[in-house]
């Protein structure tokens, strides 16, 4: 008999957030590569006040995947280092339970992250990001990137260059959603009329929930040896 | 289930890592209650089979039964029978003993108040009720290894696995371990333990099987085997230096 789905994904939720709060080091880590991230983007992009206000989704983008596969390499190191992922695979629980629930600290931690980026962003590029929509955006995004992300740092976990491997199986697979991403935001910024960038966030919905089928269905041939 | 069948039951196993043969044609059966000892050299397997056991990893061939269940088959029918002590703690170092076990007894669907009174009775059982809230990253090797064998009993499963459990401990450590082990087989459950320390071997269990290249080259009773007839004939199969 298996442990419901919803007692393990919350269990392993709950136990990222414990540790996190905790050790800190995941959020940290993320939150000041992000920074310093948006600031050398805003000093290369100086001198073309233009380009730089053009840049903007494209530097939020960005960073936002870097800081977040810095947070799934550390994550499941947090699992793979100590081979605690065997105590997790030994638990009478569905893999897709752990995958799952491995997804969604992936996507609470970057999603964090992107509340302190915006609001930052606003200030040092002097655009106000602080917009519904794009936000909106930003919460389908980040969950798309955690998505792949989970899956991803799953399959590299036993690698012998794991920290650069992920980047390496993750940004081919994460273009359709980059682009989508990217099209969207940058046509809400420009505060082009909603035709224009509602159908690059509806292509973005169903390129995460395509993505979500998949992984859901590949997790368990991923986690299994 | 009935009690007559021998409740793991291992038929021609193997298991190739790669191109590299590790376990072939490996068949034994485990009474419940039984304690064995998995002896061998580095190399010779006993992980691999503690793992394909757990159901942590697929056989290449052959048949492996758990209580009546198949693995890999059936392997979540099996998961809730078995606790698996590794050499590594499987703990998380962020979270106090108390936590760990909370996150682990929800993961086997231990509803609160049984997994409160679950986690108080082992981690008395191991002697660390006065630790509970102590960081797990605080923790000495010896008490991590009591941790570990609390977080594998917590669930009450039939079967445990220890996996060299006394590597790295100190002379008290390993002795609260050895008393841990036989609490276990007071309580009737069966354990299969690997170890590189015979001299411990005839006091802790009653039958020993000796695996050389991936093969069982000894299969049989230990209990009247002094530890030194025993190194005798662990040298004899395995050859090689002498061991503890």
């Amino acid at each position: 008999m298996k442990t419901p789905f919803r007692t393990a994904v919350l269990a392993i939720v709950n136990k990222d957030l414990r540790g996190e709060m905790r050790s800190r080091e995941l959020l940290s880590v993320m939150t000041i590569f992000a920074f310093l991230c948006i600031l050398v983007f805003s000093f290369a992009l100086e001198l073309d006040r233009l380009a730089r206000e053009e840049a903007i989704s494209g530097v939020l983008w960005v960073t936002l995947i870097f800081a977040s596969m810095l947070g799934f390499n550390r994550s499941l190191a947090q699992e793979g280092d100590q081979g605690n992922l065997d105590a997790l695979l030994l638990a009478p629980v569905s893999r897709p339970a752990i995958f799952f629930g491995k997804l969604l600290s992936s996507f609470l931690f970057t999603l964090l992250v992107a509340l302190v980026l915006l609001p930052l962003m606003t200030v040092i590029y002097n655009k106000n990001l602080l917009n519904g929509w794009l936000m909106l955006t930003t919460v389908l995004g980040v969950f798309a990137f955690s998505t792949i992300g989970a899956l991803l740092s799953m399959l590299t976990l036993h690698t012998r260059s794991r920290e650069a491997m992920l980047p390496v199986a993750m940004l081919p697979v994460a273009l359709p959603l980059l682009l989508t991403a990217l099209r969207a935001s940058t046509n809400i910024l420009k505060g082009a009329p909603t035709r224009e960038w509602l159908v690059w966030l509806q292509l973005l919905a169903a390129v995460t929930v395509i993505y979500l089928a998949l992984c859901w269905l590949l997790c368990g041939f991923v986690l299994e040896e | 289930m009935n009690e007559q069948l021998p409740i793991i039951q291992v038929e021609d196993l193997s298991k190739t890592l790669g191109l590299l043969p590790v376990l072939r044609a490996v068949s034994f059966g485990v009474a419940r209650a039984e304690t064995i000892m998995l002896l061998g050299q580095n190399g010779s397997g006993k992980s691999t089979l503690l793992r394909l056991l757990a159901g942590l990893s697929k056989p290449t061939g052959g048949l492996v039964r758990i209580g009546g269940w198949q693995l890999p088959e059936e392997a979540q029918e099996v998961r809730r029978q078995i606790g698996l002590v590794s050499h590594q703690p499987l703990l998380y170092g962020n979270l106090s003993a108390r936590e760990n076990l909370d996150f682990f007894g929800k993961l086997y669907g231990l509803a609160k108040g049984a997994r409160r009174e679950r986690i108080a009775a082992v981690l008395d059982q191991v002697g660390l009720d006065n630790r509970m809230d102590s960081l797990v990253r605080d923790f000495s090797r010896g008490m991590q290894q009591r941790l570990s064998i609390a977080r594998a009993l917590l669930h009450q499963p039939e079967i445990l696995l220890l996996d060299e459990p006394f590597t790295g401990l100190d002379q008290a450590a390993a002795a609260t371990l050895e008393n841990l082990v036989l609490s276990a087989q007071r309580e009737e459950r069966t354990l299969i333990m690997t170890t590189h320390q015979l001299g411990r071997a005839p006091s802790l269990a009653s039958r020993a099987l000796i695996l050389s290249r991936g093969r069982i080259a000894f299969d049989g009773n230990i209990e009247t085997m002094s530890a030194e007839s025993l190194r005798q004939l662990y040298a004899e199969i395995c050859g090689g230096a002498a061991v503890q």
